[in-house]
């Protein structure tokens, strides 16, 4: 049997009446490119939030490398590295004090650190504009310098919430290639979520689609494919959650203040 | 300790970057020491209580440290909104080591500007007792952890900066204004009376006017125990609110 690496049990998220995450139960796998997908508001982010101890569960549990989220947070936040949806990096400070930054606060000493900064900054193109403050980084250069600042303390799960969101295809497929590498080469476990299907299909080993806060169908690409009886995934998306759009009513503030940030970047 | 330690840096580093606004919080204090020292400077002599400015300098002071306390504590609304807290949050970094780092760095960030303005005071005319001046440090010091708790403790609840013009005027001017640092607190209408003896800042004024004057109404050791009761207090909520705030 293959160790799982994520698990959760009958997850839920209610919000007063709203339940935006509902009895959720799905693995991932150690080492495998997993993909979390589902129209706005569908609940992707919220439980994306659960797995990396940012909310707190209604009901149901999480475990993520072998700790249990909820009871034992602390553990679990070693062994994760997350890029958000929104940016989350210090303007004011440069690409390497925010490298440097995260290494402190994850313990890294600094001979580890050093070295690792100067590896990963290289590995995401970079290293030349260390000493640049962030404010003056493009869309993409902040992804790529968050990507290098998730993998710093050597995680076992790299979560990735629309990574590539407002990016270029360039950027885009940058960005994917090195996701890819660390996975071949790292064995990281990559959980992500996207609205660009193509994506999913190029890396993803296996995807998982969730919608009103429910997991309808799950498996490898094949398997969505054949149970939709589309050509690709997109038409199996469509086809699975409705072509109605969404409106993004979880939450109403906090959106907000995702949209406004979107504006912003 | 290391997590503390890199908060407290990234503070200081933002504060130091932003040159405008160091500049820019030397404003308020030029002018009250101007308009209100030396406005009411005659008639303060008149009344035969002395020399204003050496009355009101110390005040000012206070009132530096704690607007620039408050406001660097009320950052964390900006970091919450710009996404910076969530990498702070996700980091096996406990909540507390958070809360204190913030609150250690509002509070040096504000000692400087303290100091700064405490160099303007002198030339201003103020004359303190320089003997004291490892005691007046004490006091300032606790003055800014206090107002740099408070600043987080406040921001901890708020997820943007609507409510900012409320606690604006209606809790750190009425700090700074009823605390005695632009009038004696002796001899005041009861509930004025009453309002400057339940204010923390008052013994925090008080304090820092003992020990570079050596002036006082309160016992000193009374104005320590305050500070650090209350600074104590509000720590202790922070630590709590800071655990319940989910992102």
């Amino acid at each position: 049997m293959e160790e799982n690496i994520i698990e959760t049990r009958n997850l839920t998220k209610k919000y007063g009446d709203f339940t935006a995450v509902d009895q959720i139960t799905f693995n991932v796998k150690k080492g495998e490119v997993f993909a979390f997908l589902g129209p706005n508001g569908a609940g992707k982010t919220t439980t994306i939030k659960m797995l990396t101890t940012l909310l707190k569960p209604t009901s149901g549990d999480v475990f993520l490398n072998g700790h249990n989220v909820t009871e034992n947070p602390h553990e679990t936040r070693k062994s994760f590295g997350i890029v958000f949806q929104d940016p989350s990096l210090d303007n004011e400070l440069t690409a390497y004090e925010n490298m440097q930054f995260h290494a402190i606060l994850y313990g890294l000493t600094k001979e580890v650190y050093k070295k690792r900064i100067v590896d990963l900054l290289n590995l995401v193109e970079l290293y030349d504009r260390k000493d640049s403050y962030v404010k003056k980084f493009s869309g993409g250069m902040k992804r790529r310098l968050e990507i290098a600042r998730g993998l710093l303390h050597n995680p076992k799960v790299l979560f990735l919430d629309e990574p590539t969101i407002g990016l270029d295809p360039q950027t885009r497929n940058h960005i994917w290639t090195y996701i890819n590498n660390l996975n071949k080469q790292e064995n990281v476990t990559i959980f992500f979520t996207t609205h660009h299907m193509e994506e999913v299909q190029r890396i993803a080993q296996r995807v998982a689609i969730i919608d009103h806060g429910k997991i309808i169908i799950i498996g490898t690409i094949e398997d969505i494919l054949k149970k939709a009886g589309t050509k690709n995934l997109e038409d199996a998306f469509i086809f699975l959650t409705g072509s109605k759009i969404r409106e993004e009513e979880s939450n109403v503030g906090l959106n907000q203040m995702r949209i406004s940030n979107k504006l912003m970047r | 300790m290391s997590a503390i330690y890199i908060l407290w840096l990234r503070q200081l580093k933002r504060f130091i970057r932003k040159k405008a606004s160091i500049v820019g919080a030397l404003g308020q204090p030029i002018i009250f020491l101007l308009a209100i020292g030396f406005g009411f400077g005659p008639v303060y002599a008149k009344a035969g209580a002395g020399n204003y400015i050496q009355f009101l300098a110390p005040g000012i002071i206070v009132m530096s440290v704690l607007f620039t306390s408050i406001f660097t504590g009320l950052e964390i609304i900006w970091d919450k909104q710009f996404g910076f807290l969530k990498e702070t949050f996700v980091a096996p970094v406990y909540r507390l080591e958070i809360l204190i780092g913030k609150t250690l760095g509002g509070a040096t960030v504000a000692i400087i500007q303290g100091i700064l303005v405490f160099l303007i005071t002198l030339i201003a005319g103020f004359r303190p007792q320089l003997s004291s001046l490892p005691l007046a440090f004490l006091f300032l010091f606790l003055v800014a952890i206090l107002s740099s708790a408070l600043g987080a403790v406040i921001a901890a609840r708020l997820d943007d900066m609507q409510g900012f013009p409320l606690i604006f005027n209606f809790l750190v001017q009425p700090l700074f204004f009823l605390s005695g640092a632009i009038f004696p607190i002796k001899d005041l209408p009861p509930v004025l009376d009453f309002i400057t003896k339940i204010n923390p800042f008052s013994y925090g004024v008080d304090g820092l006017r003992w020990a570079f004057n050596g002036v006082n109404v309160f016992p000193p050791a009374l104005s320590l125990g305050v500070l650090c009761g209350v600074s104590l207090v509000i720590l202790a909520v922070g630590a709590y609110q800071f655990s319940k705030v989910q992102l």
